[in-house]
């Protein structure tokens, strides 16, 4: 495959003064970064896998780093409850987590460290493209998280298809603030990887609120990009704060409204580029929602329909890949998005599955039947919610949700959470979605 | 940990703004329970009433506009105002403009 060992630099500043990111009001160089990269991964345990949870994203970036030049292996888990981590120890005995902050993982911890501070004179370190990187799970249908495996190359040549896709590149550098953690796969490509390879510079920390995202925005000099979800978009233009010019806003983790995209557009003043990729895959195409609801692959992506499923292949892509969409092909690299394929759940950007989160609910002692419900009303650039129906006569309702939080992401909580004696259980003992929907709407009018 | 300083509204005044806050979160969030069965002192989030940052950014769209001010993290904890409803009460009596 390979001639020689090939490599790929961390990462593509033009010099060692140029800006790589934004924290406490300070600007920090790429010189003082490989500085504080070079000396944390002196300090490293030994373990051969991190979970590293760093809010803060410079110190996330700088821990990535270290475990690249030390050849650890970043865990990514879509989710943290104690169930995924004993799940994770099982994967990799050897992790530990690295964290900034208060943390109750059950894994050996190592606390992110007081660094001295000072520059370091260079060169940027390069890393080799075959090295693996990092493994990202997604939560499978059986109840055990399934890996997906990186290697620097792929993450590399993902990240410089975003950045050319973007505009983003060390000549023309641009500041990031993104409103998604770096430990998800998005703010992990959009916000760490495209400043590392763009050539650009992000904001360490994560703006919550409305008004803190125009303040972080308004705080670092243009170009500037916002990374950030419908989601988020939505509360950002509701609030009413004064906005500051954004030259770029990008979207993920959820379908945004073409209404949205244009309010979002007028009132940041500058174009909104929607993006579409998965775990698997990576980022594969965008669009401007504002303008077509056609997707543009990224150069060199292919796609192909076979019996329904659609497949990616070619550039990052490092192997043929099905998606978990419904997509229409409109040309030889344009698309359309029909929705998910039925199983697959997705809120505020967290995917499972509704096999997995079954399997998990069925687990629990006391359970004796029960099921997630998927809302038909799903909310456009907002969250909806699951509901889930269970037959558990010793179960209380705490107990029940005390249960379930052990083992699957809050976010996936039922809301409601109903119960019943039995399920509608059809002769082969599938559920049909009329039958489950009926009981969930008895049971809503009448919780009693 | 410190907590946030009320203004200095009278403790009658911050039982009926604390009932009101209850209310928001209810219709906010389209919880099936009654506004007064919400514990001041309980975590809102986590294994409390088991609100997470989607709920907490929803209701803060509602309080900043009907008490007229953005909120604002000041540090690394995004929901710490979000702790309990007392805490948010009390937040919220100290930045009102409305």
């Amino acid at each position: 495959m390979t001639r020689g060992v090939p490599t790929l630099p961390l990462l593509g500043h033009a010099c060692l003064d140029a800006d790589l990111a934004w924290r406490d009001g300070e600007r920090i160089s790429v010189a003082r970064f490989l500085g504080d990269v070079h000396r944390l991964a002196a300090l490293l345990p030994v373990g051969g896998h991190v979970l590293n949870i760093c809010a803060d994203r410079y110190r996330f970036t700088v821990g990535l780093a270290a475990s690249l030049l030390t050849g650890k292996i970043s865990l990514l888990p879509s989710t943290h409850t104690p169930e995924t981590v004993r799940q994770l120890a099982a994967f990799a005995p050897d992790a530990f987590c690295l964290a900034d902050g208060v943390c109750d993982i059950d894994l050996p911890q190592f606390h992110y460290p007081e660094l001295a501070g000072a520059d370091h004179a260079g060169p940027i370190p390069a890393v080799a493209a075959d090295q693996l990187v990092a493994c990202v799970f997604t939560s499978g249908s059986t109840g055990t998280p399934v890996p997906h495996r990186k290697t620097w190359g792929a993450l590399v040549r993902n990240a410089a298809a975003e950045a050319e896709r973007l505009g983003l590149s060390p000549a023309a550098p641009h500041a990031i603030v993104g409103t998604v953690p770096p430990q998800h796969m998005y703010g992990f490509e959009s916000t760490v990887l495209l400043a590392l390879q763009g050539g650009g510079a992000f904001w360490a920390g994560r703006p919550f609120y409305p008004a803190d995202i125009a303040a972080a925005v308004d705080a670092v000099p243009r170009p500037r990009v916002l990374v950030s979800t419908p989601f988020h978009l939505r509360t950002l233009l509701a609030a009413g704060v004064p906005l500051p010019v954004t030259d770029l806003v990008v979207s993920a983790t959820a379908p945004l409204s073409g209404k949205l995209a244009a309010e979002t557009e007028a009132r940041l003043r500058g174009p909104l580029l929607e993006i579409y990729g998965c775990t698997e895959t990576g980022q594969t195409a965008t669009r401007r929602t504002a303008l077509t609801a056609e997707w543009q692959l990224f150069r060199d992506v292919h796609l192909c329909i076979e019996d329904g499923q659609a497949w990616a292949y070619g550039g990052h892509v490092e192997q043929r890949t099905a998606l978990g969409d419904i997509l229409e092909p409109t040309a030889d690299d344009r698309f359309l998005l029909h929705g998910r394929s039925a199983d697959l759940v997705n809120i505020a950007g967290k995917r499972s599955s509704l096999g997995y989160l079954n399997h998990q609910l069925n687990a629990i002692p006391g359970v004796l039947d029960g099921s997630f419900v998927m809302p038909d009303d799903e909310q456009i650039d907002g969250a909806t919610r699951l509901a889930a129906v269970v037959v558990a006569p010793g179960l209380d309702r705490a107990a029940l949700l005390h249960a379930l939080r052990e083992r699957i992401d809050p976010l996936f909580l039922p809301r409601p959470l109903l119960f019943a004696d039995r399920l509608p259980r059809n002769a082969t003992g599938k559920l049909p979605r009329a039958a489950l929907d009926e009981l969930c709407r008895r049971l809503r009018s009448d919780p009693a | 940990m410190k907590e946030i300083a009320p203004a200095s509204p009278a403790p009658d005044n911050l039982d009926a703004l604390r009932l009101e806050v209850a209310g928001i979160i209810v219709e906010a969030l389209n919880l099936e329970q009654a506004p007064e069965s919400i514990p001041p002192d309980d975590s809102l989030f986590g294994e409390g009433l088991g609100l997470d940052s989607i709920d907490i950014l929803e209701v803060a769209l509602v309080v900043s506009k009907r008490y007229g001010f953005q909120l604002r993290a000041d540090d690394d904890d995004n929901v710490k105002i979000f702790r309990s409803l007392r805490s948010l009460t009390e937040y919220i009596a100290s930045h009102r403009t409305q």
